[in-house]
């Protein structure tokens, strides 16, 4: 066990500095750089442009600027954004538990209702619902995210009024934040609603984020079923004279879920693309936002550190999934 | 005291509750502040809502919804005959924010006014660099480090700017969020604690309302200032909601999560404004958009090709598509709202014929040009592509044939202050400080060449006038000079004046006291809200 840990923890030096370097020059490869777009409409003279890309360290070389860069990163130094002169690292840890939640709610939801619904659809295939349910997961995995929140909006917030419109709480909640996941910092405030309010800025979002990952999961987890389903052990169930509960539920699923968990693990990735649509409809202050915002104002500090930063969630994600195939399946470690 | 709203109630820690709950108008700001929030950095004027108007004050301010100078720390100034040195008589007893982090223990004087600008301008400043990439756009933007020779203390409650020259716009400029007046004391204690970066997080200054918290991309908070010099505000608290999309910042406002949203889109005033919990206030902005010939390459170089062309285009039409009428048709390079804006000048008349005929007539046959379309949205252009198509129509329609080029943002404003840019291209200026000067020497100045003025458009006649106004402290005489100075840019039409858009601010009916500012300024000072 420890040797394939080893082996797999080998794997990710590699892909870290290749995750450094496409982070650092495909930034530079765009047209345009950070202190043109700082001055906008009002023209900055060349010398006073030379001196800021001078005082920022962008003149020299660029293989320079990448050792430099990968230097401070081995020191745990992300740089300081252009544009906020904050430290990278501190905007991504006030704004990742944002993304965090979000994404674990999305996850939780696409999981609990995507797995029973494709179960079902495996089970009663062929049938009207076996077709409706795998209709809806299609037009759910086709719907623009953009246009699928703004239209809840306008129909939860705006016509019925049912949940709010944009944000983590109601502007009347503050509190410090202590963790940095607004429902568990919204019970530790101990203000009474500002769980409720929490939660029901949490709805819309989750449901946006949701959708995609739940229509995945809904047809991995048919498609799975029918195979398991027609198995020998699973007719020696039913002949066995099982309950079909039993059959379907112990029998059948435990055996389909392991390609379903390998799509959930990837589904991780799709989620933090899909945040960035979800929170900047939302305003949802995740890093989602804060990565498009940084690529269109050429933050060279903060699309560097950031994409690290997903990328090395990421790493981290498939190394546990890894292992925890290890351990279930112990051929995989050989 | 007003009744409470609502209530914070429950066991949570003590300073959460301490703050006397209120009333709390809450405005939904556009964009995130991340470019921090101590004044200067850059010129995006977004973040300037959430900190320079409430946080801080300036030696003098612009009077609510006017671009007009009134006092504001400096409570009179004179100036010497040579227009060379300025001096202000401040306030006294102006008190500092106190807050969570900062207990200042004096009051304002000379030396927060010098460390303001020094930090700015001195390069040997210890705040000069005091986080990375520190730069002052906005000081260098208005030519500051060029035209501020020293600012020095003359008593405790008296400092005098010294000038390298006459600057007439200089008192406006003074007015700008950059010119923000901070505390020196603050300053020296964030030093001494090694903690300079603090003051680009955590703003204190002598304005209405003092900062309480910034949640990343989220809500920035602020309460009403106790010590304000000109008394406690109405509201007691004030909260922005970060809210970047205007179509979400339409349904927050109008499902009462917010009451005031600035920047609305062009297609959603109409719905905004048949809701009847909501006013749409309107403020002609203080801007222009223009397509901007290249002057130096030929035929453009002859202001009879630049004037037939500018008669074959019907700006009406681009308003009415564009703005969907939330536009006036520009005819000068200042806005009317502006002082010294020449209503006597007579705009290019549509005429297709004629421009047909005036293009014979100066020997040019089939034309091929380029318009250059600005790739993002503003105030003063919503949609430059579609401006460019509809230019594009209506040159063909006189036997020019355009091609429509357009370009990433930064690589935009690159390319297109080039001398040797091929083609007209669209772009817009929305005014910082009211003054004249601000459009017509900066956009059309004879130093702007290769800069701002991307009609690369040097002629002598023009930048004579507005170099004798800005040298005049004498109102009159700058108006004079300034409205002559419209003549001849019109004679000479180095650009097509595309239009003046409307600002929008939809505001919910509780809300009193607020106005739309011409400089696009979000005040909240005498803003009040019924319960």
């Amino acid at each position: 066990m420890m040797r394939f840990l080893l082996g797999r923890l080998a794997i990710l030096i590699p892909t870290f500095l290749g995750v450094s370097l496409i982070a650092f020059s495909f930034i530079r490869m765009l047209p345009g750089d950070p202190v043109m777009l700082m001055s906008g409409e009002r023209v900055m003279s060349e010398e006073r442009h030379s001196q800021i890309m001078h005082d920022l360290g962008l003149d020299r070389p660029m293989y320079v600027q990448y050792f430099d860069y990968l230097g401070s990163v081995l020191q745990g130094d992300l740089g300081t954004s252009i544009v906020s002169k904050r430290p990278v690292f501190d905007d991504f840890k006030a704004l990742f538990p944002a993304t965090l939640e979000l994404s674990l709610c999305a996850i939780i939801v696409a999981i609990c209702l995507g797995i029973p619904a494709g179960v079902l659809a495996a089970v009663k295939r062929g049938t009207w619902l076996d077709q409706t349910v795998m209709g809806v997961a299609l037009v759910g995995y086709s719907m623009p995210i953009f246009w699928w929140g703004l239209l809840l909006i306008i129909f939860f917030s705006g016509y019925l009024g049912w949940t709010p419109v944009s944000g983590r709480i109601s502007l009347m909640y503050f509190f410090k934040p202590v963790t940095g996941f607004m429902l568990i910092d919204s019970l530790l405030s101990g203000q009474a609603g500002a769980f409720k309010s929490a939660l029901s800025y949490l709805i819309l979002p989750t449901i946006v984020l949701a959708t995609i990952p739940l229509a995945v999961i809904a047809r991995q987890t048919r498609s799975a079923m029918l195979e398991v389903l027609g198995e020998d052990y699973v007719r020696t169930a039913r002949s066995k004279g099982l309950t079909p509960l039993r059959v379907i539920g112990v029998h059948a699923l435990r055996n389909a879920m392991i390609p379903v968990i390998t799509t959930i693990g990837l589904q991780v990735g799709v989620m933090l693309a899909g945040a960035i649509l979800t929170e900047t409809i939302f305003s949802w202050p995740g890093i989602g936002k804060w990565m498009v915002d940084a690529v269109f104002k050429r933050d060279y500090a903060v699309v560097q550190g950031g994409l690290l930063m997903i990328a090395g969630v990421i790493m981290l994600v498939n190394l546990l999934v890894d292992v925890a195939y290890g351990f279930v399946n112990p051929r995989i470690r050989h | 005291m007003k009744k409470l709203s609502f209530l914070l109630a429950g066991t949570g820690p003590p300073w959460a509750r301490a703050r006397p709950p209120g009333p709390k108008p809450r405005v939904l700001a556009p964009g995130a502040p991340r470019e921090g929030l101590a004044r200067g950095w850059s010129p995006g004027g977004q973040p300037f809502a959430a900190s320079s108007r409430t946080a801080y004050s300036r030696l003098v301010e612009f009077k609510h919804g006017s671009t007009e100078l009134e006092p504001g720390l400096a409570e009179s100034w004179t100036i010497s005959p040579d227009g060379l040195e300025y001096t202000f008589k401040l306030r006294k007893g102006v008190k500092f924010q106190t807050t969570e982090y900062f207990t200042p223990t004096r009051e304002l004087n000379a030396d927060d006014v010098i460390f303001s600008f020094e930090r700015q301008l001195k390069a040997d400043n210890p705040w000069n660099k005091y986080v990375d990439g520190a730069s002052w756009e906005y000081a260098a933007g208005m030519g500051f480090p060029e035209l501020v020779k020293s600012v020095e203390k003359v008593d405790d409650l008296t400092v005098k700017f010294v000038l390298n020259h006459p600057e007439a716009p200089f008192l406006a400029d003074l007015g700008m969020d950059f010119a923000s007046i901070m505390s020196k004391e603050y300053a020296d204690k964030l030093a001494a604690d090694g903690k300079m970066g603090q003051l680009n997080q955590m703003p204190l200054g002598t304005g209405p309302f003092t900062f309480v918290a910034y949640q990343a991309d989220a809500v920035i908070r602020y309460q009403a200032n106790p010590d304000y010099y000109k008394g406690k505000e109405k509201i007691d608290d004030l909260v922005f909601a970060i809210t970047t999309d205007a179509a979400v910042r339409a349904q927050k406002l109008k499902a009462g999560e917010c009451h005031i949203m600035p920047y609305p889109n062009a297609a959603d005033v109409a719905e905004l404004k048949k809701d009847e919990n909501l006013t749409v206030l309107e403020q002609p902005g203080l801007n222009v958009a223009y397509l901007a010939y290249n002057t130096l390459q030929a035929p453009f170089d002859k202001p009879e090709v630049r004037r037939a062309l500018n008669m074959a285009i019907n700006k009406q039409a681009i308003v009415d598509a564009v703005f969907q009428g939330a536009a006036a048709v520009a005819k000068n390079p200042i806005p009317p709202t502006m002082w010294s804006y020449n209503d006597k000048v007579e705009d290019d008349k549509y005429d297709p014929e004629g421009s047909k005929k005036a293009l014979e007539a100066a020997g040019v046959k089939d034309l091929k040009m380029k318009i250059w379309a600005m790739p993002v949205s503003r105030p003063y252009m919503l949609n430059a592509r579609r401006a460019a198509e509809l230019m594009q129509s209506d040159l063909a329609k006189v036997g020019v044939s355009v091609e429509i080029v357009s370009y990433e943002w930064a690589e935009y404003l690159k390319l297109s202050k080039d001398k040797n840019r091929d083609g007209a291209a669209i772009m817009g200026w929305t005014g910082d400080n009211g003054d004249p000067d601000n459009f017509l020497d900066t956009l059309l100045g004879c130093e702007a060449v290769g800069g701002n003025n991307r009609a690369q458009w040097c002629n002598q006649e023009f930048d004579k006038l507005v170099k004798a106004a800005k040298k005049s402290s004498d109102q009159a005489e700058r108006t004079k000079l300034y409205q002559e100075a419209q003549v001849v840019f019109k004679k000479e039409a180095p650009w097509v004046t595309i239009d003046h858009s409307i600002a929008f601010g939809p505001v919910s009916k509780k809300v009193s006291g607020y106005h739309m500012d011409p400089l696009g300024i979000h005040r909240f000072d005498g803003v009040d809200i019924a319960e």
